[in-house]
């Protein structure tokens, strides 16, 4: 019994000295494709991540578990869908303001995408450039690699504790009180608004954080949902089952390369107490959702084309 | 409140001059543990201390006064009638995952309403109890930095662990029922050192095996520093819950990378089923559910420690990691 470990051990390292060579021979081959990426992105992000400040401890990794190392590969990543896959036109950015904000969107499109492409926007074409944290779902955290590769490009687990801390340290939240019931839409309810939380409001109050929404068009149409399958979901544990057609097709698999428009609002302020009766949250929460609403509404009516 | 600052510091024995007022005797349990070895090492500079532990003490200090006594036997109240017992340091909680879990709760939830019970009966100024963060659990939904009013919910899914939480109950409940002791709760990080405790136990592995695609954030803390804020709590005036962590929170990899072991990653399911499988077979001490350790963040924040405490960790990273292979051969 002993032995067996101790022989995976072996293996690891002979695949570990083997990969050793191999960067080493990759290792000129990594600095061309950063060259080669920031040239298609048209900047070095390198230089971007340099100017967002950051709570590293001695050990390069902030306390919630960024990772610039891990966080520039992911940007560039994400920088390429944003420029390229998705050619996202980002309106109004320059009125995010500095400090503690919350951004509030509206979530779409199955797959989290609309969130990566708001953290791409404030880091690409923010100024200063800023990394968001996305608050996840608690669901997502409990699975192997996406937990690893949330935890080292910022995002954090959505309760209250966390946000409020971020907050506190002058950081950039991004919350999607639709939460699961957003991004599962099915395609017939595309671009209206499901029901929003109450937490966010209440957060924005209590430490005094301007709220700024966010409408995301273009989302929606990436994979197209007929219909979510609701015990299935309950079966296997998982917050939503979304039956999408286009997956069985060779190379559906991919989201639809839809044009991005993400449209960023006026800031708004909300004062009063906290520990509201929820009727009155709920008031306060109705002026952030109209907003975005109409903010949807009009993105849609001036959008020209889903693809370009 | 009893003006123990002065008034019964007379135990009878001839003490350096330069010894803090304050100092009684201090009654220790479960000292022969290495945990306690080392603290009363510590203490018994300073004051006097009398050990409790149902073990023998073999390379005992000769100032230390030693009784081999169950906690749970009335023979525990002669050792608080004959010493002026003015604190009582309470480690003596059982660990032992192999032990039945009848023997664990007497041992653990018994043994301790005793030494509660004397610690009233004898109106003894200060407890410091010795629980740990394990009480919190690793969860998934857990927030980064648990704060010491998270819920208790390590018994959740690893039931071996809730006589450790009734413990720290147990002495949460000590502050209304018996004001005038100034009752102190420690909620440790993993603890790292000679200790054999899990984690330390864990990062003597070799190959250490994780969890495939989990690497979470994590706090540990060198068992001197642990031994530093337990002095800390005897201070008078201190009291409440403290979490207690060491140098900064790191990714799991990044203690493994410290001691240059190898890292194997197994799939959650293989593990889980292996591990069941190797603690059925009694080949392994790590009761399956610790997996979840290496899953999930169960990491605190330590700030009332820093502000009321006054405690920062004295060691760093390196040399807290690096003493699990202290004192091995």
């Amino acid at each position: 019994m002993a032995t067996n470990p101790r022989a995976l051990a072996r293996i690891d390292s002979t695949v570990r000295g083997a990969s050793g060579l191999l960067r080493r021979v990759l290792g000129t081959a990594e600095q061309s494709l950063e060259d080669l990426l920031a040239r298609m992105l048209g900047e070095p992000l390198v230089d971007r991540l340099r100017r967002v400040p950051m709570a590293l401890g001695g050990s390069g990794v902030d306390p919630f578990g960024l990772d610039p190392q891990w966080a520039k590969y992911a940007l560039y990543t994400v920088g390429l869908l944003h420029r390229r896959y998705f050619r996202t036109e980002v309106h109004g950015i320059e009125k995010v303001p500095e400090g503690r904000i919350l951004l509030i969107a509206n979530h779409s499109g199955q797959v989290p995408i609309d969130g990566a492409l708001i953290g791409a926007a404030m880091f690409m074409d923010a100024e200063p450039p800023r990394i968001v944290r996305a608050m996840v779902e608690k669901w997502a955290v409990s699975l192997p690699f996406v937990s690893l590769l949330f935890a080292r490009v910022g995002q954090v687990v959505g309760v209250q504790e966390n946000a409020k801390r971020l907050l506190a340290q002058g950081e950039a939240l991004l919350v999607f009180p639709e939460g699961t019931r957003g991004i599962s839409k099915t395609f017939d309810k595309r671009y209206k608004l499901s029901e929003f939380g109450l937490g966010f409001m209440r957060l924005a109050i209590e430490t005094n954080t301007p709220i700024v929404p966010v409408a995301v068009v273009g989302a929606e149409e990436q994979y197209i949902s007929v219909a979510n399958v609701e015990t299935l979901a309950k079966l296997l544990r998982m917050p939503a089952f979304p039956i999408i057609p286009q997956l069985f097709l060779p190379g559906g698999q991919l989201p639809l390369p839809t044009k991005y428009r993400l449209w960023f609002g006026e800031p708004m302020t909300f004062t009063g107490d906290p520990d509201d009766d929820d009727s009155i949250i709920d008031e306060k929460v109705w002026l952030v959702k109209q907003t975005i609403q109409s903010m949807l509404n009009r993105g849609l009516k001036e959008r020209s084309h889903i693809f370009w | 409140m009893p003006a123990h600052a002065n008034s019964r510091a007379s135990g009878g024995r001839p003490r350096a001059a330069a010894s803090p007022p304050q100092a009684g005797a201090v009654l220790v349990t479960g000292v022969c543990g290495r945990l306690g070895k080392h603290l009363v090492r510590v203490l018994h500079r300073e004051r006097r201390v009398v050990g409790v532990d149902r073990r023998a003490f073999a390379d005992k200090p000769k100032d230390i006064e030693h009784a081999q006594v169950d906690l749970r036997r009335t023979k525990l109240k002669d050792v608080f009638r004959a010493g002026e017992i003015q604190a009582v340091v309470h480690l003596g909680v059982m660990h032992d995952p192999r032990a039945s879990a009848a023997d664990h709760h007497s041992w653990n939830v018994a043994g301790f309403g005793k030494l509660l019970e004397y610690v009233a009966q004898f109106r003894v100024p200060k407890l410091v109890v010795l629980s740990s963060a394990n009480v919190y659990g690793p969860q998934p939904s857990n927030p980064q930095f648990l704060t010491e009013d998270a819920p208790l919910l390590g018994g959740q899914n690893f039931s071996d662990i809730r006589d450790l939480i009734e413990v720290d109950m147990l002495a949460q409940s000590f502050f209304w029922k018996l004001p005038e002791t100034e009752t102190v709760v420690l909620r440790p990080v993993h603890i790292l050192g000679r200790v054999h405790n899990a984690p330390s136990n864990f990062l003597r592995l070799d190959p250490v095996p994780t969890v495939m695609g989990f690497d979470p954030m994590t706090q540990v803390i060198h068992q001197d520093d642990v031994v530093r804020a337990i002095e800390r709590a005897l201070a008078p005036g201190v009291r409440g819950v403290f979490n207690v962590a060491g140098p900064e929170p790191v990714p799991l990899s990044r203690l493994i990378k410290i001691l240059g072991r190898q890292r194997v990653s197994v799939p959650y399911s293989l593990a889980r089923i292996a591990l069941h499988r190797l603690w059925s077979l009694r080949l392994t001490t790590f009761p399956p559910p610790e997996l979840d350790h290496i899953r999930f963040v169960c990491m605190v924040d330590d700030r009332r420690a820093r502000q009321v405490l006054g405690f920062a960790p004295a060691k760093t990273l390196e040399e807290t990691v690096r003493s699990v292979d202290d004192g091995r051969w």
